[in-house]
């Protein structure tokens, strides 16, 4: 009984929410991967992308709530999703036509063109907060649990509850189903195997008679839709605040490199591996511990770091990646 | 970097002084249309900014490396003034000063010990090793390291609760300021420089946010959230109560006009000025002098063409730690006079937009790679920075002035203070885009 | 006329010219092999011909047709396959996907050349579904002209596809290129391996100094006693 209770508290603390956190990783890091890989540089802006996507999907989940349209039990945003995917898409298109198209053209260094998205980041961030302002915003509605705590406690008798969000199934689910349509297209299609020809060996691309607009087009559109998900995830699972997405960037760019930049499987299991690092070490062991061991009362909370600093995590993991495997896990490219 | 148009700096020699005179007309320009006060104050912040651009310059400009928590490193600096010069709290070493500072030495000993080990076995052993070292030093760090920091933050936390600090003269600070951002940035750069260049943004932009983070929730160091006030002024800038109890002071106040509340914060702003205009001459002297050296030449060698300059025996990576270094320091010192201008420390108004991607906008515009670029670009893109916050607002009115009332423009006319964050992008990308040298291009 | 005719090729990548009126022909189904010694502008040359390189004179033709204004890409619509030195194939795709991507142009049934250039080299169709990057080097050489021949080009040029591999595969891959041409496309091919390339070649050029030097079938330029003892050591 005791390790049970151990055994539903670790699932429910650590487990549950890292899970969910890192599906939002890893489609967030998905999308630095791709642009990486096709586009060859670090985009400062996919924080940004990621917030003016959910922002837009906040709007039409507003306007479809005045109409009166629902999903039931599922929050409207879901509904909301291909509208906001489809206008972060076309922004994104028309800010690479008129900002980032020249660049390449000249063939820029990678690290000007970070510079350039770091500019990009800044009209994106103020356009973001234009729309819908800097406050906190909870836009989840419908079913709350899937899985309330007071009715497993019921149920089975523990002392621990365990609580599943409907917002953390959704995020699971969503992300597992956007990341097996992502890689059937890149492993199945013309398209997507071009997409992968132009990250491996763009020169050859070129002469195997690849289009390269159309590559960084369709690269532009994925990133748009896996950016305003993965926005969008996280905003249901948590709330909507565009400094958080800017922040959200070092996650995910660490979950981008431990898995190997350019590598889209390395960036999922790296977003993993952030996420339950992070909640792990942030997460206060004590009464895991107490059920554990009998007969003993925990110094204090045992929790390793603060969630305060739960970036150092990210940071820690991303020096120790650095320090001593630089490609990532996955072997990414060290171009 | 390697954006260098063919077409030679345009205007040649006036081209500068013209600038810098177009700055000076706009500063007087503010201070007779909205008074002396705000305009020196908008120049004082403008001194500190071109020396952080000065900063960031030299590591973009003469090195092309790319420093994206360039907010970590003033925050660093600005935590010296606090150390040096704020009174030391009254029992605060008793009470677990010197055990925190036991705690934070154990941690260092096993961070050592661990890097010691790696470079010394192999294999499985290795990573054994180094992990039992690591995980055995944090527990014995954290038994130390907590109940110290509980026993000091428990010393009249609502006007105390941290170390204090040691009491000596605030310009003493500013070189401990330095120091700080240039040991931080050792650090990082041992690890991130040598690897592929965005690996060192990515690496800055976290070692940023968490320098942010310690000083936001450290409470024992420099009182988080809860800020530390009244820093002690440097020499020789009074205190402006005193200079209006000073009637001498007041008499000639009134000689020339002035009224005494009015006077001595004019004269206190402008005994910043010259502090800060004589810490920046001699930067600027220095930095001038290192980019002509042999020694400037060969950074810039390395930058434009890093495989030949390896391939000439040179040790790049060497290089770029040191400029790395010193340009931090120098972002450090920055930080350092900053705090002591404001007078306190307050770490949660540390934001990467404004500390981090503001300056990059500044060295850009001014003109990478050149120094007086950099002073004109932090004057002018300060300049703009504040004067964009109320042209938002004037702007918006006459947009929506035939609008009807309603949430729209109600909405519209809210958010026009965001107006310049997009100004700053676009400024940014224009710049990047047609004139990549900047205003002040590198020669 | 020659199928190829690449004439009084001047031209470079900066301001100096590396190619001094060089002249290339082959012809239809034949093997032509350019040596030199290094700097010679063999592969500027090859380039030039491919268009990678802008030419200040001369012209090239394909089949009568004037190409010298296409690009690279045009030029394999054009019939015209190239196998770059070096990075000549996608590393994290299959040997299949390679030839794929070597077909991208294609809009009708690719499967049937896919099949010969697994009847040439047969090892390719064993290792269809394995990474190009983890092949041994001979291996990811016959990748890489296998993804030229998808195109079903008319020329098909190689640069130095023997570099780096083991004389018995440079043997092997010899034999395959004149199985290719037997099948009635033209190779033109720069080589380092100049006495084992001039074995096999139809036409050999010689080149020096970005011009050509000596011009003549495989076999006279190897008997010829002052090629033998200028360039091919004796």
């Amino acid at each position: 009984m005791e390790f049970l209770n151990a055994l539903v508290a670790i699932l429910n603390y650590v487990v549950v929410p890292a899970t969910a956190y890192g599906a939002q990783l890893a489609l967030g890091a998905l999308g630095v991967t791709l642009i990486y890989g096709i586009l060859r540089f670090s985009n400062f802006a996919h924080g940004d992308t990621m917030a003016f996507g959910t922002g837009i999907t906040i709007i039409v989940t507003w306007g479809l709530q005045a109409l009166g349209i629902g999903l039931g039990p599922l929050p409207t945003a879901l509904l909301a999703l291909p509208f906001g995917i489809a206008i972060t898409a076309a922004l994104v298109l028309a800010t690479d036509r008129v900002v980032y198209r020249y660049y390449r053209k000249v063939k820029t260094a990678p690290v000007i063109l970070t510079m350039v998205s770091v500019g990009v980041m800044f009209v994106m961030n103020g356009v973001t907060r234009l729309l819908i302002g800097v406050d906190e915003i909870q836009f989840a509605d419908g079913e709350r649990f899937v899985v309330a705590a007071r009715a497993f406690k019921a149920a089975t008798g523990l002392n621990e509850p365990l609580a599943i969000r409907t917002t953390q199934v959704i995020t699971v689910v969503v992300a597992g189903l956007v990341v097996w349509a992502l890689f059937w297209f890149l492993a199945r299609t013309r398209t997507g195997k071009s997409m992968r020809a132009f990250s491996d060996n763009e020169d050859l691309a070129l002469l195997s008679g690849i289009n390269p607009n159309r590559v960084v087009a369709v690269t532009w559109i994925i990133a748009a839709a896996l950016a305003t998900t993965a926005g969008t995830l996280y905003g249901l699972d948590k709330s909507f605040k565009a400094f958080n997405y800017f922040q959200l960037l070092l996650p995910i760019f660490a979950a981008a490199i431990v898995g190997g930049l350019g590598n889209p499987l390395g960036a999922i299991a790296g977003g993993f591996v952030i996420a339950f690092s992070e909640v792990g070490v942030t997460y206060a062991w004590k009464k895991v511990a107490t059920y554990l061991i009998p007969n003993w009362e925990a110094e204090g909370l045992m929790q390793l770091l603060s969630t305060e600093y739960k970036f150092a995590v990210s940071f820690a993991i991303l020096i120790i990646v650095l320090l001593f495997k630089p490609t990532g896990l996955f072997k990414g490219k060290s171009v | 970097m390697s954006t260098h148009q063919p077409s030679a700096a345009r205007g040649g020699k006036i081209r500068a002084p013209l600038l810098f005179a177009v700055m000076a007309v706009l500063i007087g320009f503010e201070g007779m249309t909205s008074g002396w006060n705000g305009a020196i104050g908008i120049l004082n912040m403008g001194l500190i900014s071109a020396i952080l651009a000065l900063g960031v310059n030299m590591q973009w400009g003469y090195a092309g490396l790319f420093n994206s928590g360039v907010v970590g490193f003033i925050a660093l600096g600005g935590l010296a003034p606090v150390l040096v010069s704020m009174p030391p709290t009254p029992g605060a070493f008793a009470a677990g000063g010197w055990q925190i500072l036991i705690g934070l030495l154990i941690a260092v000993a096993a961070i050592v010990l661990a890097v010691w080990l790696n470079g010394r076995l192999a294999g499985k052993a290795r990573v054994l090793a180094i992990v039992a070292v690591l995980v055995a030093g944090f527990f014995i760090y954290r038994a130390v390291f907590d109940p110290a920091v509980a026993a000091v933050q428990a010393i009249n936390p609502s006007a105390l609760g941290y170390l204090g600090g040691l009491g000596l003269p605030v310009l003493l600070a500013w070189p401990v300021g330095a120091l700080l951002a240039a040991g931080a940035a050792w650090v990082i750069g041992k690890t991130a420089l040598g690897l592929r260049s965005d690996y060192l943004a990515i690496a800055t932009l976290g070692i940023g946010e968490i320098i942010v983070a310690v000083l936001k929730n450290e409470e024992w160091l420099a009182r988080g959230v809860l800020n530390v006030n009244g820093i002690p002024r440097p020499w020789p800038v009074p205190y402006e109560i005193d200079l209006q109890g000073n009637a001498a002071f007041v008499e000639r106040a009134a000689a020339l006009g002035l009224d005494p509340v009015t006077a001595s914060t004019l004269l206190v702003k402008l005994l910043y000025t010259g502090l800060f205009v004589a810490v920046l001459g001699l930067l600027l002297w220095a930095a001038q002098l290192a980019l002509k050296s042999p020694w400037g030449r060969m950074m810039r060698a390395i930058r434009d063409n890093e495989i030949s300059a390896a391939a000439m025996g040179k040790n790049v990576t060497r290089r770029h730690l040191q400029i790395f270094v010193l340009g931090s320091a120098v972002i450090g010192l920055a930080g350092a006079m900053m705090i002591t201008l404001d007078g306190q420390m307050t770490p949660s108004s540390y934001n990467p937009l404004r500390y981090t991607f503001l300056i990059w906008v500044m060295v850009i515009v001014g003109g990478s790679g050149n120094n007086w670029g950099s002073v004109l670009g932090g004057l002018l893109i300060w300049y703009l920075w504040i004067k964009a916050e109320a042209w938002g607002p004037q702007m918006m009115d006459l947009v929506t002035a035939n609008l009807s009332e309603g949430a729209l423009k109600q909405h519209l006319v809210d958010s026009a203070a965001h107006m310049r964050l997009i100004v700053m992008g676009l400024v940014l990308l224009l710049v990047l885009r047609f004139s990549p040298r900047g205003l002040l291009p590198e020669r | 006329m020659s199928f190829l005719d690449a004439s009084d090729m001047t031209g470079g990548y900066g301001a100096a010219d590396i190619l001094h009126g060089c002249t290339l022909k082959v012809e239809k189904g034949q093997i032509a092999v350019i040596v030199g010694p290094n700097g010679a502008g063999k592969s500027t040359a090859m380039k030039a011909v491919f268009g990678m390189l802008k030419l200040r004179g001369g012209h090239v033709k394909l089949d009568g047709e004037d190409i010298t204004a296409l690009s690279p890409q045009e030029r394999v619509r054009k019939g015209m396959g190239f196998v770059p030195q070096v990075n000549n194939v996608f590393p994290t795709m299959s040997v299949e996907e390679n030839l794929e991507m070597g077909a991208f142009i294609r809009t009708d049934d690719f499967r049937p050349t896919m099949e010969q250039v697994y009847d040439l080299f047969p090892i390719l169709r064993d290792k269809r579904h394995q990474n190009a990057g983890e092949l041994s080097g001979g291996q990811r050489q016959q990748v890489a002209v296998g993804r030229a021949l998808m195109t079903q080009p008319k020329l098909l040029m190689l640069d130095e596809p023997t570099a780096g591999v083991s004389p018995i595969v440079m043997d092997e891959l010899f034999d395959r290129i004149i199985e290719v041409a037997r099948t009635g496309i033209s190779i033109l091919m720069v080589e380092q391996n100049a006495r084992q390339a001039l074995e096999i070649a139809d036409q050999g050029y010689v080149l020096v100094q970005g011009a050509n030097k000596y011009t003549d079938t495989g076999a006279a330029l190897m008997a010829d006693p002052e090629v033998r003892r200028t360039f091919l050591g004796g």
